[in-house]
């Protein structure tokens, strides 16, 4: 492995002040599950990393009168296993255990796979320089691309890899931000930034800041929520199409309803049109299609990665019934 | 402790001697300077910043103290200087649950987990599942369930099953294979797999 020093910080204080004002490129480790990859094959050049697990209240699940507080430091089986999370966001739960393995869960943590850098071969590549990594071409779009983005790709197509924003952002959550001047609140599908705004990274994280927590508001009367993870192996994969759906149900039609999706584009992707469709009528095949369908209109899938728009109706499809029934 | 006398490796100390002599070496940590660290002054105060730190830690219940690089993983350590070799290093990147090991009970994969981490943890190896030459339950069934075939990937497989069955100690199939979902045995012999444990949950249950 690449040779580094370890940073310590033992406050929140001196965590902002140390990325504020460290010169040499600086990688912040949750869990370390995915970060000592990178160190190993050299896709991460950090000469300082800094450990956040020494930071006194990042981690923790700690229920408030408006919701839940998740500390980023959270481990993933916690969230798993909390009876909480169990009772009030079962699809949050279920995102968490269709993550990866009981090996990771037991180090990885919720900021980490909130934050997880993309797993696009181009990218963990050492050898590429691509856009992400400072060059000029985005070697997907002309190359091997079935893993990657039919939605929001701009010049760079690398897909979100989280489980749990989609399931997050689809219930709602808000997304702390700590910084050097205080905490800045953004909702959590604002946290995360389209390769346009900045294609070397993948939320809105400038220099100084770290993610602190997310916070899911109390489920609402009669709330309704279902994540499905379509993927190649039946465990221990990446999403290939992930599905999270939120919302109310009366009377066999969602009042309201969120639609978040995962392995499809850069950040985690909102299907408003698919939403749009879906409110108000009656759940059945035929309307999944057509919201499905309007979706789609905003696709574009490359060469190899068009199975990926009828994974987008089956996940979609799966998801909505499981939420609805 | 074990009766019989350990077998003694070719270089001439036991794995067992060298574990107990680390016992003592953990004494020794008591006067060495406790950080080799630096810190990095910061508008807020100085951040402690490590290249190399000492760690004490707990390994199959004895005491260890050493220096570790701020790059070694807990597998480069258990393996390279503590001689402890159960611990596979296969993948190396956290993809085939080899080098699993036990941090305060709950499976790791030791690859992907900074050895500087480990300061004040207890890590239990393949070495330490047995009760001087009683062997574990698990391993137990393992033998008799022919649940291995080159057994490379085995002792990952137990540290799994033996942390698996104390949380749940009547799984179902369906519950086996999601927990062992993060071991991989390229021999393919995950039906004889899922049967050990099948038959090391009911040893320990006693049924």
């Amino acid at each position: 492995m690449r040779e580094f020093k370890i940073a310590e910080p033992r406050t929140m204080d001196e965590l902002a002040a140390l990325l504020a004002e460290s010169e040499e490129p600086v990688a912040m480790m949750a869990g370390g599950t995915d970060l000592i990859d990178e160190l190993k094959s050299g896709v991460a050049t950090a000469g300082l990393v800094v450990d956040l697990r020494t930071v006194a209240g990042l981690a923790g699940i700690t229920p408030e009168k408006d919701g839940l507080r998740v500390g980023v430091m959270t481990r993933v089986v916690e969230l798993a296993e909390d009876a909480v999370v169990a009772r009030d966001y079962p699809s949050l739960k279920e995102a968490a255990l269709s993550l990866a393995t009981p090996q990771l869960r037991n180090v990885g943590t919720v900021g980490g796979n909130l934050c997880q850098r993309p797993r696009c071969w181009y990218y963990r590549d050492p050898q590429v320089v691509c856009r992400k990594k400072g060059g000029f071409n985005c070697f997907a779009f002309q190359g091997r691309n079935k893993y990657h983005a039919i939605f929001g790709g701009s010049g760079c197509f690398i897909v979100c890899p989280s489980d749990l924003a989609p399931a997050l952002i689809s219930l709602g959550a808000k997304a702390t931000i700590g910084t050097a001047k205080g905490d800045k609140v953004v909702a959590l599908e604002q946290f995360y930034a389209p390769p346009e705004v900045d294609v070397t990274r993948e939320n809105v994280l400038a220099k100084g800041q770290f993610l602190k927590d997310v916070r899911v508001p109390a489920p609402k009367a009669g709330q309704r929520a279902a994540y499905v993870k379509l993927k190649e192996r039946g465990t221990w994969d990446f999403a290939l199409v992930s599905a999270a759906v939120a919302g109310v149900v009366n009377d066999g039609a969602f009042a309201e309803i969120a639609v978040v999706m995962g392995g499809v584009a850069p950040t985690p992707w909102r299907l408003r049109k698919a939403e749009d469709a879906l409110r108000g009528k009656p759940v059945s095949e035929a309307l999944v299609r057509q919201a499905a369908e309007a979706a789609l209109k905003d696709a574009s899938p490359m060469r190899e990665n068009g199975f990926k728009a009828d994974l987008v109706f089956a996940a979609l499809k799966e998801a909505v019934m499981a939420a609805a029934a | 402790m074990e009766k019989k006398p350990a077998k003694k490796s070719p270089g001439g100390v036991s794995r067992r001697d060298f574990i107990k002599g680390m016992g003592t070496g953990a004494l020794g940590t008591a006067v060495l300077p406790p950080l080799l660290g630096q810190t990095i002054p910061t508008k807020k105060g100085r951040v402690p910043v490590y290249d190399k730190k000492t760690i004490a830690l707990t390994v199959n219940g004895q005491k260890v103290g050493l220096a570790v690089e701020a790059n070694e993983t807990l597998l480069d350590v258990l393996r390279d200087k503590l001689d402890l070799t159960g611990a596979k290093r296969v993948c190396d990147r956290g993809e085939c649950g080899g080098c699993t090991v036990l941090l305060d009970g709950a499976p790791v994969y030791a690859c992907m987990y900074l050895a500087i981490r480990a300061d004040g943890k207890a890590v239990k190896t393949v070495e330490g599942l047995a009760a001087g030459d009683k062997l574990h339950p698990v391993q137990e069934a393992f033998i008799e369930k022919d649940g291995y075939q080159c057994g490379f990937c085995t002792p990952g497989f137990l540290m799994t099953t033996s942390a698996f069955l104390e949380k749940n100690p009547a799984p179902s199939l369906d519950e086996i294979k999601q927990a062992l979902s993060g071991n991989l045995c390229r021999c393919g012999n995950y039906a004889k797999i899922y049967g050990a444990v099948d038959a090391a949950a009911k040893k320990l249950r006693g049924a």
